[in-house]
């Protein structure tokens, strides 16, 4: 299963509660304000980079580009995909959960 | 493959309207089919003719319009929703004895069953909003 996060983690706490509930091996893509929880050495980012759900997670280039972010403050081992790569996700996946 | 697109946010507000306009873009250069994009709460206000955006902004009401156009997409918006925000066509214009109608070119007014549908005859249903 897909799930889309598109709020900051400091904004609201979608994003910490899709990593409770979402069920192990789920792809997270982050989109929008959700690729600030992408960053590196933040209070979050040790979430992400613990990972013990075995999530695969993804982040949308345009979105990471339009905030003036890129490969190098991300966590290591996201992905940074294209629309086309959003695209494709939803494709693989059945099922996409986005989180309002 | 079929998509199904809800989309609840309005033009201009966070970044959903954009997010799905260029999810479906995306989608269609890769040859899949948008069944439907479904309009709801207030992503109805993405279906105004009256937007007059900054030159060197987008246009997001007329991005949709162009794109409807050029594929022959189904662009709906939730009638409920429509009527709650004033957002008008010509026969809701007559129904509701309103003196002018403001839809866009390529957009259609319909019941919240046109959301259904698309959910039941699209492969995947995706879901922009805010």
């Amino acid at each position: 299963m897909l799930h889309t996060i598109n709020k900051s983690p400091y904004e609201k706490n979608s994003f910490e509660t899709c990593m409770r509930l979402a069920a192990a091996e789920s792809s997270i893509l982050l989109i929008e304000d959700g690729v600030y929880a992408a960053i590196d050495n933040t209070k979050i980012s040790e979430l992400i980079k613990e990972n013990p759900s075995n999530f695969k997670f993804y982040v949308l280039e345009a979105d990471l580009k339009a905030r003036g972010l890129d490969k190098n403050s991300l966590i290591p081992n996201i992905e940074i995909i294209s629309y086309k790569g959003f695209v494709k996700l939803t494709v693989e996946n059945e099922k996409t959960q986005t989180w309002l | 493959m079929k998509f199904g697109i809800l989309v609840n946010e309005g033009p201009y507000t966070h970044q959903a309207s954009d997010t799905a306009y260029h999810f479906v873009k995306a989608a269609l250069d890769e040859g899949h089919q948008i069944y439907r994009v479904f309009f709801y709460h207030d992503g109805v206000n993405n279906g105004t003719r009256l937007a007059t955006p900054p030159q060197d902004d987008r246009h997001i009401p007329n991005r949709w319009s162009e794109l409807a156009k050029e594929y022959k997409l189904d662009l709906v918006l939730c009638v409920a929703a429509a009527q709650r925000r004033g957002m008008v066509d010509p026969d809701e214009m007559k129904r509701n004895q309103k003196d002018a109608h403001n839809i866009a070119d390529n957009f259609r007014i319909s019941g919240l069953g046109q959301l259904i549908e698309a959910g039941i005859q699209s492969d995947r249903l995706i879901t922009f909003g805010d």
